[in-house]
């Protein structure tokens, strides 16, 4: 039951947002039915903890250590982030249609926190398309001709990605019920079917999914909307698009490559490992003649995309474990990198980096908010992302994937420089074009030092119940 | 299929199937916008058909349901929504600007349906299902041809009509390879296609409200290039 509030509180709150006598509220509506949502989330996982799984509505809504990890996720990155937004939007040139940006806001978190609770992965499909509509809209919210283009280029290219990936799902329902399993079609009975099943059709179906999702994901070479959509929408969209909304589909993805790893086509973790290595290494590249500091932090999430694909291609239980610990420090890390990103944007209003100098000088706080997560997105110790990606190091060579291991460490080293040379140069010497900074709004500064004790804390210290959902979710995806 | 007897209402099916792949054809060959608007309701109608006629001859009530859903959300209400959203000039004698002129269309639309024809073969080879048979190849070369178009056209309403004939093709291969599929699946699914449709139309309207074209070529502000 907790697990439903959890999950339909946002589409509540939307519902609330759209009425007319309260639209003038929606901003504390908003942040007050998300973050009840999260400590839903968290009564929820610790009962996962427990027992190992949680059910909303038996045979629909049930999670297991992955499912809960991403709603944990969600609703922590959604709170925080419209919290952000209080301050922001204010500076909105729609004010006037705030209440719509609201409205969609939650529907999207909604959508976000429906997909890993569905146990049928053909509504999985529909979540991961209702989450991109909604994520369209919010990136055309600003309604300016930059932010039409992204928005469009945006949905086409996700959206083309809806109806082959359709068909991927109509595979795999053949693949399973044609060796006549009567039982309903679930993540679980699919993996417990996996090793009857066809494997050239599970194949199929992979690929066909694989193709459709990896493009919202933003997998190279199908990442090229992101950096459009993730610079030109509101600030705290960013964070919830970059933190959470590509992992979903790529929670998606690693389902179904836990099933292929449980049938004997076992091999299809190298092809995961080589395309991961791709998109880090053309984010690494990219990432060093970047131009707007929005579009950096954009890039980096190819860049962790592709390493969380690495470590699952690894498939051990070691790597699995890295990889869902690179996706949560991931997701508290990238929003908290658009929070300082929003907040220089407000104070300097610009968003290329070469007009941006002297930070610190002009407003302390964001500039050591800046550095803080340009340290802790990189991989820096003692910084969360820095222990997951060399666990996930370690576990790749430990798996015998030593060139991989090189490579990947070669391009995080080349993404550290590229990202650390941009924020210095924004950062230090003599602010140019700016005198003064406009003053950042209290609710943006909260939402920031809130978003900055896990990045803090996860690097130094786990907590144990936290160590354990990490496991309980690597169980899932089939590393052996 | 060698001689054996094929039952009525497969045999009709075969005969649905070459109209959606016509209708297909259609899409690619018709250079105004309220033609290729035409040409995907025929497509759907028939996909429709084709469920129906499935349905009858599988004695299943879920192609049925299938078949009702597919008229109600694309022969009825994604034309209606489109026509609500968008301004009129945009759907009115309006001559589509594409990449490659049109017979040279037609010869890479027919190309890419032989091609699935052949990546199919493998997959239905071991099957005796006539209707899988038929299906999948032809599903399969709508969503190419729909992917096609969608490339080569630089207008934002073909584009939109170009992903919902790809939605088309991957159902037309779905009800033969899944037609079991859990009611609320299939209606959730055609409810997406409807808010599909519905978010790129009113993306289309605002566009060509704030920016005043739908040429999807003009739009190359974002990338990552020092600009001018």
């Amino acid at each position: 039951m907790i697990l439903i509030i959890a999950i339909f509180l946002p589409l509540f709150a939307a519902l609330l947002c759209w009425l007319k006598p309260l639209r003038t509220i929606a901003w504390g509506t908003t942040v007050l039915c998300l973050s009840i949502s999260f400590a839903m989330a968290v009564v929820t996982s610790a009962h996962v903890i427990s027992s190992g799984r949680a059910v909303g509505i038996p045979g629909w809504f049930e999670v297991d250590g992955l499912g809960v990890l991403m709603i944990l996720l969600v609703s922590f990155v959604c709170t925080l982030a419209a919290v952000f937004a209080g301050g922001y939007m204010r500076h909105s040139s729609q004010r006037e249609r705030l209440w719509w940006f609201y409205c969609n806001y939650n529907l999207l978190a909604f959508a976000l926190m429906v997909v890993p609770a569905f146990v049928d992965p053909n509504l999985v499909w529909v979540g991961v398309e209702l989450v991109t509509l909604f994520s369209v809209l919010l990136v055309a919210f600003e309604s300016t001709p930059s932010a039409l283009e992204a928005a469009w280029k945006f949905s086409i290219l996700t959206i083309m990605g809806a109806p082959i990936s359709l068909v991927g799902f109509f595979v795999l329902y053949w693949a399973y019920h044609g060796i006549g399993s009567g039982t309903a079609e679930t993540w679980q009975s699919l993996h417990a079917m996996a090793p009857m099943m066809s494997p050239n059709l599970l194949k199929l179906s992979f690929l066909l999914v694989f193709v459709g999702f990896g493009a919202k994901t933003g997998l190279a070479p199908m990442h090229t909307w992101l950096p459009d959509a993730h610079s030109q929408a509101p600030t705290p969209v960013c964070a919830v698009l970059s933190g959470i909304k590509t992992s979903v589909p790529l929670y998606a993805i690693l389902r179904l490559l836990s099933i292929i790893l449980a049938s004997p086509e076992a091999r299809i973790g190298r092809w995961m490992v080589v395309i991961g290595l791709f998109s880090v290494g053309v984010a690494a590249f990219l990432l060093l003649q970047v131009r707007d500091y929005k579009r950096m932090f954009a890039f980096s999430t190819v860049e962790h995309m592709g390493i969380i694909l690495t470590a699952a291609g690894f498939a051990t239980q070691k790597s699995d474990y890295a990889a869902v610990a690179q996706m949560l420090n991931h997701s508290i890390t990238k929003s908290l990198c658009f929070y300082a990103a929003g907040m220089v944007l407000l104070a300097l209003g610009t968003r290329e980096i070469k007009d941006v100098r002297g930070l610190f000088r002009l407003s302390p706080f964001v500039g050591a908010a800046l550095l803080l997560c340009a340290l802790a997105i990189a991989g820096a110790p003692p910084f969360p992302i820095f222990l997951s990606e060399f666990s996930i190091l370690s576990a790749g060579i430990r798996s015998g994937n030593n060139t991989a291991v090189a490579i990947l460490a070669i391009l995080i080293v080349v993404a550290f420089v590229a990202i650390m040379r941009q924020v210095n140069s924004m950062l230090f010497g003599k602010p140019a074009l700016h005198s003064t900074a406009e003053a950042t709004p209290l609710s943006c500064r909260t939402a920031v030092l809130v978003a900055a004790i896990p990045v803090v804390v996860l690097g130094v210290y786990i907590p144990g119940p936290m160590h354990s959902l990490l496991q309980l979710a690597a169980q899932q995806l089939g590393g052996r | 299929m060698n001689g054996t007897h094929v039952p009525l209402a497969e045999g009709l099916n075969a005969l649905t199937a070459g109209f959606v792949l016509l209708s297909a054809f259609g899409m690619v060959a018709t250079r105004q916008v309220q033609g290729v608007m035409r040409f995907f309701i025929l497509q759907s109608a028939f996909l429709s058909l084709s469920a129906f006629l499935i349905g009858f001859s599988r004695n299943s009530i879920h192609l049925w349901a299938l078949g009702a859903i597919t008229i109600v959300a694309k022969v009825i209400a994604i034309p209606w929504v489109l026509k609500r959203t968008l301004p009129g000039d945009l759907y009115e004698r309006r001559e589509i600007d594409q990449a490659l002129n049109i017979p040279s269309s037609l010869l890479l639309a027919l190309l890419l349906a032989i091609a699935a024809e052949f990546l199919v073969a493998p997959l239905v080879a071991a099957s005796a299902d006539v209707v899988l048979r038929v299906n999948l190849p032809i599903g399969l070369a709508g969503i190419l041809i729909g992917a096609y178009s969608l490339i080569a056209r630089r207008e934002a309403l073909p584009q939109l009509i170009g992903i919902l004939a790809m939605e088309n093709g991957a159902f037309f291969a779905g009800v033969a390879i899944s037609p079991d599929l859990p009611l609320i699946a299939e209606l959730a699914v055609a409810i997406d296609v409807v808010l599909i449709a519905v978010v790129i139309g009113v993306l289309t309207r605002d566009i060509h409200r704030t920016i005043g074209t739908t040429q999807a070529a003009t739009m190359t502000e974002l990338k990552e290039e020092p600009q001018p």
